[in-house]
C-alpha cells in the first residue's frame, strides 16, 4: 500500500541521521556566514580599513554609482546590409535535421534565433527521441576552448590549400609504395558518406576504413553476425512486449536505440496491458531503476544466471553454475514461458557468448519482439580490428592514419601503446570538430564541423533516412570531412551535391528532396533483406566458453556511462557537468558505487555535512595491472561483491580547469568488456567533497509525495477508498469532524473559467528519469551553470530537478510484526530492502499553486498570480529577501548568490562571447540578489497566443507547449489549457490517477502528477 | 546629448524669425523662366510615374540621362522609340544602335498619346520651374514655414516686452524714490528700509520660520522626487546618427509606409531596421535630392550639397557604385545608434501593438513623419505603458481569438468593452520574464 512505505533519498536518511532531520527543516542548507565577516573580533581590529574609511568607500561608490546611472549608454543597432529573405529579427526558425556524432543519434529539430541555433528538440514526426546530452550538443557548438580553429600542422598554422596539397601528396607516396593507410572513425550511420568513402578508396585502395566505438557493442553486433549473418544491431519492439527480461541492458540509460519511448509505449496502465519488466544487474541503472523488478547480483551471477535460464526456458543442459538469484530466474522462466512470442531477453554483457545465448533464448522464445529485420546502424566498431591496426602500427606495417572524430589516445584502454605505435606512421592525419589528445599526436590537425553547421545524411535504421542540414554558418575555419575525403579523392563536386545526387538517385525513390529537406527525414520501405536465421552456433559449447571465461575471485567491476556525459566526448559542456547523475544525484563528478554492506566490511562511509554536503573516501581499484584512486559512493541497489565505475570522465586535454573532473576508467575497459573481474579494493587516505544534490532539497512531510500503485491496485481497488485507496485525498481535522483537505479554504476562490489556464500533467508511469527536460530547461530559461562548489552547498539553480526516491516497504521492526515477519524475515526485510529498493523519480518545478504560499510573504509583491494560472516572478522587483523561498513547500525557488554571467569566478558559458550566443533572447539573463524559477515557460505560452492573435483563430488543440513538454520523448510531461477541453491536459486534470503533491497544504498547484503504477504482481 | 534637441528648437527658431525679416524686406516675386506652368506640370507628373525608374533629367539611370533630349534626337524618332522600341528597332539602324545603351531592354509604352509624349519632351527639355515666392506658404531657401509658426515668435515677442516693461517700471522707481527722500546718498531708498524691517520681523517670527523650513522641505522634497524619477528616462533622447536619414523627407513628404522599411514590426517583437537592400529599391533610382530639399540635422541646415553626400554613404554602405550602377560586393553595414532602448527585463512585442491591436506607430513614437531628426517622443516608462493598458479598450471583432474570451469578460464586468487591463495586460509576468 502506498501509503505504508518510507520513501528516503539517502542511505543517510534511512538510518535516521539528524543532520539529514535537520536539513529537511533548513530553509537553506546552510546558514548565511554572519559569524565569518562579524564574529572575528581580532581581525576586525587589527584590519586597516576604520569605521570611518568604510563610511567614506561607501559615500565614494553611491555617489560614483548615482553619476554613472544618470548616463545611459549608447547602444548601436547594426541591421543587415541585405537581410536573407527567411529570417525576421526576433521570429525563430526550425530547421529539421540529425545529429550523428558518434555516440548519439537522432533526428532533430533545431531552433535558430537571428542565424544562432539555440536549442535542440526531438523531431517527434521522424520518432526521434534526445537525451540530456542531445539536448547539451548545442553548446558544445560554441565551445570555443576546445573547438578546433584552423588547420594546423605540428602545431603551426597552414592554410586549407596546403595541407590538402601535402597530404594528398604524402597518400599518392603511400599508394605507389603500396603501403595500407587506415581510415579509422566512429559509426558514421551515414550512407551518402560511406560513398564518399568507398569512393575514397577506390582512389587509393591501400586505404582501409576501420571503425572504432568508443563503448563498445562489439560483442552485440559480432554475435548477431555468428547468428543472423549480419554485423549489425539487432532491434527490439518493446512496445508490443508482454514480459522484458534484461540481463544488465541499459536500454534506457546508454540510450544508444532511443528505446524508452517504445518502452513507456508498451507500459500504459489505462489500457491495462502493461508490460513486466524485470532487471537482473549488479549496477543501479537507470533502467533497473525503471523496472517492475529488480534482482540484484554481481555481474558473474548475472552471467550464470543467464545460462541458468536458458537452461530453464529450453531444458538443454548446459554447464552453468547455482547462483543466488536461482529461485527467481525459475520463476522468470515461468513468465517468459508464459508471454511466449512477446516475450524478450535483452543483454547488456559485452561478451559475444553471453549474447549469443540471449539471442537463443529470444530464438526458443520464438519472440516478436526481438526484430532482425528493423535493424539498427548506430554501432558498427570492431574492437579487435582497431586492436590489430595498433598491432600493425607497432610492427611499423601502417603508412598512414586518418582519424575522424574520435579520441583513441583517450578512451582506448591501451591508450599509451597507441600513442607510441602512432610514432612508427609516417602520415599522422586528425580530422576532428574538437581538441583531443589524439589529434594532438597527430602531424596534421584538421578542424571538421559541427553537426550543426554541416550537411549529411543518415540512417539510424534499416528504412529509416534522416537528412542533416547546415543551422549556421561554419563558426570558424571548418570544412566537412565529406568535402576533405572528396577533394583527396581527386573529385570537384562538392559534398552537398554529391548528397543530393546520392539521394536523388539511390534514397527518394522520386520523392521530392525539398520535401525530406523539410522534414528531416524519409522512410523508405525495408527491401526484405531478411536476416534469417544462421543456426551455426552451438549453444553448449559457447555456453562452456562463457564460463571458462569467467574466473572470479575477489570484486567484480561493472563499467557504465553516465545519462550526462556519455563517452565523454561533451566533457566540456558545463550543462552536462552540472547535470545530477538520475540516480546519485551527483553532478560533476564519477566515483566507485559500492554495496551498503561492502563499504561496512570495507570501512567505507558518506558522511553528510550540515550543509547538505556529502563526502566520501578515496579507494585505489586495481584491474589487470591498471590502477585509479577514486572516491567511494554507497549506493542502495549496488550488487553485494561488485562495485561500478563510470566511463567518460577524467579527460583533461584542453578541458577547462573546471572540467578536469573525476578519474578516467578507460583504462579499464580491457577487451572493450564492460565486466571486469578479480578487482583489488584498498582504502586510502583522504576526503572527497562531492557536489551532490542528494539530501539537499528535501522537502519536510514526505508523505503525499509520491503516490505508487501496483496495476493489480490500480485495476481492483477504488482511489479514492478510504482505507485501502491508492489515491486518495487528504483528510485534516475540521470542527472535530475528519473532512476532505479541499473542502475547506483560507482564500477566496478565484474565476478560472475564463481565458487559458495552463496545467502540466506529470506521468510518474512514464517518466524514465533520463533529465532530457532538465537540460532543455536550461538552454530555454537560460539558466546558470554555478559550479562544483556552489552544487556541493546546495546552491545549483536547476529549475526544474528530477528527484529520485527509494522506497522500502517494511520500515521498522514494528512493521514488519505488522505483516507477520518471524524475527529472521524482518532482519532480513530490513537489510534487502536498503539493499535493494525500489526506486521512483519525479520531476519536480513549481507547482505553481494558485493559493501559492510564496506569493503572500513577499513584501514588494514580485511574485505575483497570473490569471492564466502560472505563478509570475518579477525579477526587476524582487530585492531578495528570500521570504518566498523560505514558505515555498516544494523547494522549488532559487536564489542568485552571485552574478552568473560575466563573471570570471563563474568560467562557464555565460562568460564568454561564444557561449552566450547560445542564449534565448526571449528571456532575460537574471542579475545578483534575485530569486528565480519555473515559469512555466511563459515565453512560449505568450508566443503562441501571440501566434493564435496575429493569425486571427483559436489556439489550436495541445498548442501550447513548454521546455521541458517538447523534450519528454515518452510523453510524460503534458502541457496545456485545461479551460480548452480538446486539449489532452485537461482529461489528464481529472484523471483518476491525478494527485497533487502535498495536497493537504491545499496549495492548489496547477502541476498535476499521475499516481506511478508498477506491474509488480506478475511474479 | 539629451540636452541638444532643445538648443537646436531654440537655435532653428531664432533663424526661422531673422529670415522672416529678410523676406519682407526684399520680397519679390518671379519665375526664373518663362514656360508654360501647365504642360510643365503634366509632363512632369507623367515622367514620374511612367519614366522615372530608369531615367533622370540629368544623370544616367538604367537608362541615359534624358534633360534637353530633343536637342540630339528628332520628335518623330522619340516618339516611336518611346511606343514600342523593339518593333523601332527592327526598321531603324539607328534605334538598333541606341539599343546597344544597356542591357536592360527599355518597356514599350504603347499606351501613351503623342500629346502626352510631347508634355514629357517638352518637361526634359524645361526641366524644373525654380520658385522663390510662393502665395500662400513663404519659401524661404525651400524651407516652408507654416502660418502656424507664427505664435512660436509671438512669445519672444511678449518675453522682450517684458523685460522692457520691467526695466521701465525699475526706472519709474528710481525716479519716485529719488523724488521723495531727496538726493543724498547716505539715505537709502525708504523701500530698502521697509525690506530690512520685514525681514528683521519674519526673523523673529517662529511661525514663519517653521511655515517657510516646511515650505522649503516640501519643494526640496518634489524638486528630488521629480530629479530622481527621471533618472533612466530618455524622453527626447536624439543622438547623432551617422547617416542623416530624416524621417520627415521619407514618411511625410514622400509618403513612405512606415512598416514598408520597418517590415519586422507586423511579425516580430522588433520593429527592426531595414537592411541596405531596402534602401536601394528606391535608391537605386534616387541618387540626389531635389534641389530645394533642406532638413534641420544636428542644429544645422542640410542642403542639396549635403544631402546628397548622406545617399553617398548609403552607397557606400551597400557597396554601389553610382557611376557604373553596379554593387561592388564591398560592404560596410551602417552602425545606427539605438533610440528606443527598453532595459532587458521589460519585454514588449511590436507584432503585438501593431498586427493584432493595429494602434498606430505614431501612438507611441509621435510625428515622425514630421521628424528629420529621430527623438524618443514617449518616456518608455512603466508608468506610461499601464496607463495605455488601463485606458485603451481591445477591439475584438474580427479576430477569431477573442471571441469567447470577450464573451466571458462582458459577461463577467458587466460590461460591453474590455480594457487592456481587464484581460490581463497589467500582470507582471506579462512584460518581465
Amino acid at each position: 500500500m502506498a501509503s505504508n512505505k518510507k520513501y528516503w533519498k539517502s542511505v543517510e536518511e534511512l538510518q535516521g541521521s539528524s543532520v539529514v532531520e535537520t536539513l529537511a527543516k533548513n530553509e537553506f542548507v546552510e546558514n548565511i556566514p554572519t559569524d565569518d565577516f562579524l564574529g572575528d573580533k581580532e581581525t576586525l581590529e587589527n584590519s586597516s580599513t576604520s569605521r570611518r574609511d568604510f563610511l567614506k568607500y561607501v559615500g565614494f561608490t553611491t555617489a560614483a554609482a548615482s553619476l554613472a546611472a544618470c548616463e545611459g549608454p549608447v547602444v548601436k543597432s547594426i541591421p543587415y546590409v541585405v537581410k536573407p529573405d527567411d529570417i525576421i529579427a526576433g521570429v525563430a526558425d526550425w530547421y529539421a535535421t540529425s545529429i550523428a556524432d558518434g555516440f548519439d543519434y537522432a533526428n532533430v529539430l533545431v531552433k535558430t534565433r537571428e542565424g544562432r541555433p539555440i536549442q535542440i528538440m526531438p523531431n517527434k514526426e521522424a520518432n526521434g527521441s534526445t537525451s540530456a546530452r542531445v539536448q547539451a550538443s548545442v553548446l558544445s557548438l560554441y565551445d570555443e576552448t576546445l573547438r578546433l580553429k584552423e588547420p594546423t600542422k605540428g602545431g603551426k598554422a597552414i592554410t586549407w590549400a596546403s595541407a590538402d596539397k601535402e597530404i594528398g601528396d604524402a597518400l599518392l607516396k603511400l599508394k605507389e609504395a603500396e603501403k595500407p593507410v587506415i581510415l579509422l572513425t566512429g559509426t558514421l550511420a551515414s550512407p551518402s558518406t560511406s560513398k564518399v568513402i568507398s569512393d575514397f578508396i577506390t582512389a587509393y585502395p591501400n586505404i582501409r576504413h576501420v571503425v572504432y566505438d568508443a563503448i563498445s557493442e562489439s560483442a552485440a553486433v559480432d554475435a548477431f553476425k555468428a547468428m543472423y549473418g549480419k554485423r549489425i544491431l539487432p532491434n527490439y519492439k518493446l512496445e508490443n512486449a508482454k514480459a522484458i527480461v534484461s540481463f544488465g541492458a541499459d536500454f534506457l540509460g546508454d540510450f544508444h536505440g532511443g528505446f524508452e519511448k517504445a518502452y513507456v509505449a508498451g507500459r500504459k496502465p489505462e489500457t491495462g496491458a502493461m508490460s513486466f519488466h524485470v532487471q537482473v544487474e549488479s549496477n543501479m541503472s537507470l533502467t533497473g531503476a525503471n523496472a517492475d523488478k529488480r534482482v540484484v547480483a554481481k555481474p558473474s551471477d548475472v552471467v550464470f544466471a543467464l545460462l541458468n535460464l536458458y537452461k530453464e526456458i529450453t531444458g538443454n543442459g548446459v554447464s552453468s553454475k547455482a547462483t543466488p538469484i536461482d529461485g527467481e530466474i525459475k520463476k522468470l522462466a515461468k513468465v517468459l514461458k508464459k508471454a511466449g512470442s512477446k516475450g524478450v531477453v535483452m543483454t547488456g554483457i559485452n561478451d559475444v557468448n553471453a549474447q549469443l545465448i540471449s539471442l537463443a533464448i529470444n530464438q526458443a522464445l520464438n519472440s516478436d519482439i526481438l526484430d532482425t529485420q528493423n535493424t539498427l546502424n548506430i554501432r558498427q566498431g570492431n574492437f579487435e580490428e582497431v586492436q590489430g591496426v595498433i598491432t600493425d602500427m607497432k610492427s611499423g606495417k601502417i603508412g598512414g592514419l586518418l582519424t575522424y572524430n574520435i579520441d583513441p589516445a583517450y578512451t582506448l584502454p591501451n591508450a599509451t601503446e597507441f600513442i607510441e605505435a602512432l610514432g612508427k606512421v609516417s602520415l599522422k592525419v586528425g580530422l576532428s570538430t574538437e581538441n583531443n589528445a589524439t589529434v594532438d599526436a597527430m602531424d596534421y590537425a584538421l578542424p571538421t564541423s559541427h553537426f550543426l553547421e554541416s550537411w549529411g545524411d543518415t540512417n539510424f535504421s534499416e528504412g529509416n533516412y534522416g537528412l542533416m542540414q547546415p543551422t549556421i554558418q561554419p563558426l570558424f575555419q571548418t570544412k566537412q570531412v565529406q568535402d576533405v575525403l572528396l577533394k583527396w579523392s581527386g573529385s570537384t563536386t562538392s559534398y552537398y551535391d554529391f548528397l543530393k545526387n546520392y539521394w536523388t538517385t539511390e534514397v527518394l525513390n522520386a520523392a521530392s528532396w525539398n520535401k525530406a529537406l523539410h522534414n528531416g527525414y524519409y522512410s523508405a520501405n525495408v527491401t526484405s533483406n531478411t536476416s534469417d536465421y544462421v543456426s551455426e552456433v552451438v549453444i553448449s559449447d559457447v555456453a562452456n566458453q562463457l564460463k571458462k571465461s569467467i574466473s572470479s575471485s575477489g570484486m567484480e567491476l561493472n563499467l557504465y556511462i553516465k545519462t550526462g556525459l556519455g563517452d565523454g566526448r561533451q566533457a566540456n559542456n558545463p550543462w552536462l557537468q552540472e547535470f545530477p547523475d538520475p540516480i546519485t544525484r551527483t553532478s560533476w563528478d564519477n566515483y566507485l558505487t559500492m554495496s551498503i554492506a561492502d563499504a561496512k566490511v570495507l570501512g567505507f562511509s558518506n558522511p553528510v555535512k550540515d550543509n547538505g554536503a556529502i563526502n566520501g573516501d578515496y579507494a585505489k581499484v586495481k584491474v589487470n595491472g591498471a590502477e585509479v584512486v577514486v572516491p567511494v559512493m554507497i549506493q542502495p541497489g549496488q550488487a553485494k561483491g561488485s562495485v561500478g565505475l563510470s566511463l567518460g570522465f577524467g579527460k583533461t586535454f584542453g578541458l577547462k580547469e573546471e572540467m578536469k573532473v573525476g578519474v578516467n576508467a578507460y583504462p579499464f575497459y580491457k577487451d572493450g568488456n564492460n565486466i571486469q573481474y578479480n578487482v583489488s579494493i584498498e582504502k586510502v587516505s583522504g576526503t572527497h567533497k562531492f557536489a551532490c544534490t542528494q539530501v539537499q532539497k528535501t522537502i519536510a512531510g514526505r508523505h503525499d509525495i509520491l503516490k505508487v500503485a501496483s496495476l493489480k491496485e490500480f485495476k481492483t481497488v477504488d482511489p479514492k477508498d478510504h482505507h485501502h485507496g491508492w489515491n486518495k485525498p487528504a483528510y485534516v481535522s475540521y470542527d472535530h469532524q475528519e473532512v476532505e483537505a479541499n473542502t475547506i479554504d483560507l482564500w477566496d476562490e478565484h474565476n478560472r473559467e475564463v481565458g487559458h489556464h495552463f496545467n502540466l500533467s506529470i506521468d510518474l508511469t512514464s517518466c524514465t528519469g533520463c533529465g532530457a527536460c532538465v537540460v532543455a530547461c536550461h538552454a530555454e530559461n537560460n539558466v546558470p551553470v554555478v559550479g562544483k562548489n556552489e552544487v556541493r552547498v546546495g546552491r545549483d539553480m536547476h529549475w526544474l530537478r528530477i528527484d529520485r526516491y527509494y522506497s522500502s516497504t517494511v520500515e521498522t521492526r514494528e512493521e514488519a510484526k505488522e505483516l507477520g515477519l518471524s524475527r529472521g524475515a524482518t532482519y532480513e526485510a530490513l537489510e534487502t530492502e536498503a539493499e535493494n529498493p525500489e526506486v521512483t523519480f519525479q520531476p519536480m518545478m513549481c507547482q505553481h499553486c494558485n493559493h501559492a504560499p510564496c506569493e503572500t510573504v513577499c513584501p514588494v509583491a514580485a511574485t505575483t498570480h497570473g490569471r492564466q494560472g502560472q505563478n509570475q516572478m518579477t525579477y526587476n522587483r524582487c530585492v531578495g529577501t528570500r521570504y518566498c523561498a523560505n514558505n515555498c513547500p516544494y523547494r522549488v525557488r532559487r536564489f542568485n548568490w552571485f552574478e552568473y554571467a560575466n563573471n570570471n569566478e563563474f568560467d562557464f558559458n555565460m562568460n564568454n562571447e561564444y557561449g552566450k550566443m547560445v542564449l534565448n533572447p526571449d528571456v532575460v539573463v537574471r542579475g545578483r540578489g534575485v530569486m528565480e524559477k519555473c515559469s512555466m515557460c511563459i515565453q512560449m505560452t505568450q508566443a503562441t497566443i501571440l501566434k493564435a492573435k496575429k493569425e486571427g483563430r483559436k489556439v489550436n488543440k495541445d498548442e501550447f507547449s513548454t521546455a521541458c513538454s517538447s523534450a519528454c520523448t515518452t510523453g510524460s510531461l503534458v502541457f496545456g489549457d485545461v479551460n480548452n477541453k480538446e486539449d489532452k491536459v485537461a482529461a489528464l486534470a481529472v484523471d483518476k490517477r491525478a494527485y497533487n503533491v502535498l495536497d493537504y497544504l491545499q496549495t492548489k498547484p496547477n502541476v498535476i502528477y499521475q499516481v506511478k503504477v508498477r506491474n509488480t504482481n506478475e511474479a | 546629448m539629451k540636452s541638444v534637441g532643445l538648443y537646436n528648437k531654440l537655435f532653428s527658431v531664432l533663424h526661422k524669425s531673422f529670415a522672416l525679416l529678410l523676406v519682407f524686406a526684399f520680397s519679390i516675386s518671379t519665375y526664373a523662366q518663362d514656360v508654360d506652368e501647365a504642360r510643365q506640370k503634366a509632363g512632369k507628373k507623367l515622367f514620374k510615374s511612367q519614366c522615372a525608374s530608369c531615367h533622370k533629367l540629368d544623370k544616367k539611370l538604367v537608362g541615359p540621362a534624358l534633360g534637353g533630349v530633343e536637342e540630339r534626337r528628332e520628335n518623330a524618332w522619340l516618339k516611336s522609340w518611346i511606343k514600342n522600341n523593339a518593333e523601332f528597332q527592327k526598321v531603324n539602324t539607328e534605334a538598333a544602335q541606341a539599343a546597344q545603351y544597356s542591357a536592360t531592354a527599355m518597356t514599350a509604352f504603347p499606351q501613351l498619346t503623342d500629346v502626352q509624349i510631347d508634355d514629357i519632351l517638352y518637361y526634359t527639355t524645361v526641366g524644373e520651374i525654380k520658385k522663390v515666392v510662393d502665395s500662400g506658404d513663404v519659401t524661404v531657401g525651400g524651407q516652408v514655414l507654416q502660418k502656424s509658426g507664427a505664435p512660436e515668435w509671438l512669445i519672444y515677442l511678449l518675453a522682450a516686452a517684458i523685460v522692457v516693461a520691467f526695466l521701465m517700471i525699475s526706472s519709474l522707481l528710481k525716479q519716485v524714490s529719488e523724488l521723495k527722500g531727496g538726493s543724498k546718498p547716505g539715505v537709502e531708498s525708504n523701500l530698502r528700509r521697509d525690506l530690512q524691517e520685514l525681514w528683521i520681523g519674519a526673523k523673529n517670527n517662529t511661525f514663519l520660520k517653521v511655515l517657510s523650513t516646511i515650505f522649503l522641505l516640501l519643494i526640496g522634497a518634489y524638486v528630488t522626487f521629480g530629479t530622481l524619477f527621471k533618472v533612466g528616462v530618455d524622453q527626447g533622447y536624439q543622438p547623432i546618427q551617422p547617416i542623416a536619414f530624416s524621417h520627415k523627407i521619407h514618411a511625410g513628404e514622400n509618403k513612405v509606409d512606415c512598416q514598408y522599411c520597418h517590415s519586422s514590426a507586423k511579425h516580430s517583437k522588433h520593429s527592426g531596421i531595414p537592411s541596405l537592400n531596402v534602401c536601394m529599391n528606391c535608391h537605386k533610382a534616387i541618387a540626389e535630392v531635389a534641389e530645394t530639399t533642406e532638413i534641420q540635422w544636428n542644429g544645422q541646415t542640410y542642403g542639396k550639397q549635403q544631402l546628397d553626400l548622406e545617399i553617398d554613404k548609403l552607397y557606400e554602405a551597400v557597396g554601389w557604385d553610382k557611376d557604373e550602377l553596379v554593387y561592388t560586393g564591398e560592404e560596410k553595414p551602417v552602425k545606427w545608434i539605438r533610440i528606443h532602448n527598453l532595459p532587458d527585463f521589460a519585454y514588449y512585442n511590436h507584432a503585438q501593438h501593431v498586427t493584432v491591436a493595429g494602434i498606430a506607430c505614431q501612438k507611441c513614437h509621435g510625428p515622425v513623419e514630421e521628424m528629420d531628426e529621430m527623438y524618443q517622443y514617449s518616456p518608455l516608462t512603466m508608468g506610461w505603458c499601464i496607463n495605455c493598458h488601463r485606458e485603451t479598450n481591445v477591439d475584438l471583432k474580427g479576430n477569431e481569438y477573442y471571441e469567447k474570451i470577450h464573451e466571458q469578460l462582458a459577461d463577467k464586468y458587466g460590461v460591453d468593452k474590455v480594457t487592456i487591463s481587464q484581460l490581463g495586460g497589467l500582470e507582471c509576468g506579462k512584460c518581465h520574464y
